[in-house]
This record gives C-alpha cells, structure tokens and sequence, in this order.
C-alpha cells in the first residue's frame, strides 16, 4: 500500500453530533430521501441464533430521558464471531453484519432487533461473555461514550474479564434484565446508578 | 497486521463536561472511565461494501427536481490513520443547514426558508485511496439557545467509519476565516488549539472548478495504526 511520508499530527478531534443529525444518520421513513447506512434491525430475518430485542431508555443527570441521544451497537453473531477481517475465524452466517443504530424517542427510548451474541475471545486467551459494545451519541455530548451490555442469564458473566474490571457495585449498570426475548438495560448519563462508560 | 488504537491519541477530543457548552453539564459522566484492554469486539467494527452507497449519494445538488440555492462547493479529502495510511472502503456521511442556516429537520425552528430542492445529507464510500468527495452548497450560520446572541459558525456534520469500532469519529468541519470561531463553546471544546485546526477545511484552488464551484480539502485522521514487528496487539 502506498503510504504517504507524512505523519498526520493528530487525529481528527470528535464534535457532538448536535440535535439535528435524525435525517443525515436515522432518517427512518421520516425523510425518504435519505439512504438508511443503519437502523435499529440489526439481524435479517434467517439469522441464525436467539432472536432478542435490547431496548431501554436514556437518562440524563437530572433523571429527565434523552429524546436526541443516538446509539451505535456493535456485536458478535451467535456463535461468536465477528463480520471483520480482523476476526480471522470461519462464519456459519455471512449476512450478519454485526452493527446497528437508534435514536432515542421523546421518552429517551432506544431499540435493536437482533440476535444474541456467542462467548468471544478475551485477553490472555480468557474468554469474554456474550456482550454488545455500546456507543453513546448525542446533543450535549462533545464526544460519544462508550460501555456495553451483558445479559443477566449468562453464567459466564461470573468470570468475564472486562466485567471484573468494573467494581461490583457499578457492574449492574452494565448487565440488561430478560423479560420474555427482551432485555432491558437504561442508559445513565450521570448521577444516581451511573452507567459504567469505558476509557478505550 | 496487527491494528493497534493508542489510548493517548484521544487526548485530541474535548471533554464530556465543557460547561460553557451548557447542554454537556447534565450528559457528562462524573465517575472515572473505566479502562480496560481493548479485546477483539474493540478492535472489529462494521464493514460496508460498495453496493450500500449511490452515486447520487455524494451530490447533495442533484436530489431534488431542482439545484438548492446557495454558494455551490466541493469538499474533498483523504480519511488516514494515525500514520498517515489511506483508509479505503470507509463509510463519509455528512449532514448539514442550507444555505440559509436552516436544517431540513423537523425540530429546527430558526425562522430562515427552507430549501425545497435541498435536504442536506449525503454519503461517501473512500476508495483504496481513502479519498472522498462530495459536491454540495455552503451552509448558513444559525443561531442556538446556549447562550445570549449564539450563533454557530457555519459547520458541516461528519460521521466516519474506520478500521474498528473504536475509530468511529462524528465531528464537524468548519470553514476558514470564520469570524464566530472565538465565540462558539463547541469548536472551543476542544482544549487544544492545532487540533481545533484539523476541524477548519483548506480553501484550495486545485479542487475549485472554473465558472462552477469553489472546492475544499478536509483529511479526517482515525484512531488506528498498524502495530510494528516488535509491537504486541493492545492490551494495557
């Protein structure tokens, strides 16, 4: 690959994605004339795995929803693995992208469609949970967050080992709650049961 | 190639809290971030294939029945990693105000016209060169609530894709000489000067085209390096 002889000085700083990103980044049906890059329908119907929803809402540090937050979800698909040249591992399913994005509602609700996500590889040869990363968008947020989501009914969540890095007590705000094929997980910006949001 | 995406780079960002910028004092985190080695799920992230993007995509005047009004530009560039490699397949999508500083989106209330023949977003897939390019109309300054006579200086959103998730950039660029650079707390969120730069595109005369439209360098540099021989993949 041709490379230019000139390091670049620094990377491109981040800039809030403002309130008015909908139709550029999540126009949905709201602006027909809009592509959509990526929605909230993560997994096409076929996908191999647990079909499962993760929703939940946004909070801010007055405990008042999000209506204008955007989150970005990147996941394994079911057995694992990752849509990326970086994952060398063979696929069952080459129709699974892996990533996904919602906006928030008026109420700060966010929503996936999706598949669960299988054990992944982890430091030191370790294995990692089933576990979707998380990025955090929005007005008033210079730069977008990142944390991620357990499931409550995996055991391996015991001896994952980015989960021991959390202190026990902040570990729940990671770990989304099973009701029926919907797992639940808020989002808190700030305050009282402060999500736990990653220096990566 | 081992990709490696040195933590110290994102010094680069402005913080979570930047108090002058009033909507960030209740969407901060107060607790420390958590740092934890980067896995393989940090180091992945989306692929996009050529067949997702049209052509039309990337000419924001030619989406509507007729060409929007305004002052008609190029933007071009070249999205790199941190050693200055071309980033090629990577998914551009810009948004932005017409030419009067209004937003197509619903919730936009400033009182400037809407463009009928104008929507204001567009999408880019870099090729092995890294290369974008996009032909669209300068958008308008336009006032928020932040603070007493805010104005923000005419901007362009940007939302970038690279080599993992973590590379993943949203940002705004900016247009040279803007008089309202001193007094926007967003821009100034960034605590470094030369990198607050990086945001202000390059008028440049090679880009602009003769009788039709002035043309812009914007180079958007990604989290991301290829680990040496002697390098380890990231985990600290």
């Amino acid at each position: 690959m041709s490379t230019d002889s000139t390091r670049p000085e620094g990377i491109t700083p981040s800039q809030t994605v403002g309130p008015f990103f909908h139709y550029g980044l999540t126009p949905g049906t709201a602006y027909p004339h809009v592509p959509v890059s990526a929605d909230g329908h993560v997994a096409a119907a076929g996908t191999p795995g647990e079909r499962i929803v993760l929703t939940g809402r946004v909070f801010d540090g007055a405990g008042e929803p999000v209506p204008d937050a955007m989150l970005e979800i990147w996941q394994a698909d079911s057995d694992g693995r990752y849509a990326h040249p970086g994952d060398g591992r063979a696929r069952q399913s080459n129709s699974f992208m892996g990533f996904g994005r919602s906006d928030t509602r008026a109420d700060g609700t966010y929503r996936f469609e999706t598949v669960k996500p299988g054990k992944v590889p982890g430091p030191g040869g370790r294995e990692q949970a089933p576990h979707i990363l998380v990025a955090v968008f929005g007005r008033g947020m210079l730069k977008q967050l990142f944390t991620r989501a357990y499931f409550e009914d995996e055991a391996a969540n015991a001896s994952d080992p980015i989960l021991a890095l959390v202190p026990e007590a902040r570990r729940g705000t990671l770990i989304a709650k099973r009701h029926g094929d919907t797992y639940t997980l808020d989002i808190r910006l700030q305050g009282e049961g402060e999500t736990v949001f990653f220096a990566v | 190639m081992a990709l490696i995406l040195p933590t110290d780079s994102t010094a680069a960002h402005p913080p979570s809290l930047h108090p002058a910028y009033t909507s960030t004092v209740l969407r901060a985190p107060q607790q420390p971030l958590i740092l934890v080695p980067h896995t393989l799920t940090e180091l992945t992230g989306p692929v996009y294939g050529h067949g997702k993007v049209r052509d039309t995509d990337a000419d924001l005047t030619v989406q509507h029945a007729g060409e929007p009004l305004g002052e008609r530009i190029i933007i071009t560039g070249r999205v790199l990693d941190e050693d200055g490699r071309p980033v090629p397949h990577a998914l551009v999508e810009l948004w932005q105000a017409n030419a009067a500083g209004r937003y197509v989106h619903v919730r936009d209330q400033h009182p400037a016209p809407l463009d009928p023949n104008f929507t204001g977003a567009g999408r880019y897939l870099t090729g092995e060169d890294g290369r974008y390019r996009f032909t669209t109309i300068r958008p308008g300054a336009y006032p928020w609530r932040n603070h007493h006579n805010a104005w923000r200086p005419a901007h362009i959103h940007f939302s970038v894709f690279g080599p993992s998730f973590l590379s993943r950039l949203v940002t705004q660029m900016y247009f040279p000489g803007d008089p309202l650079f001193p007094f926007d707390p967003i821009f100034n969120g960034i605590p470094d000067e030369r990198a607050r730069e990086r945001l202000i595109a390059r008028f440049d005369l090679e880009t602009t085209q003769p009788e039709w439209a002035l043309g812009y360098q914007f180079d958007i540099v990604l989290r991301g390096r290829e680990a040496t021989p002697m390098e380890e993949p990231h985990e600290h």
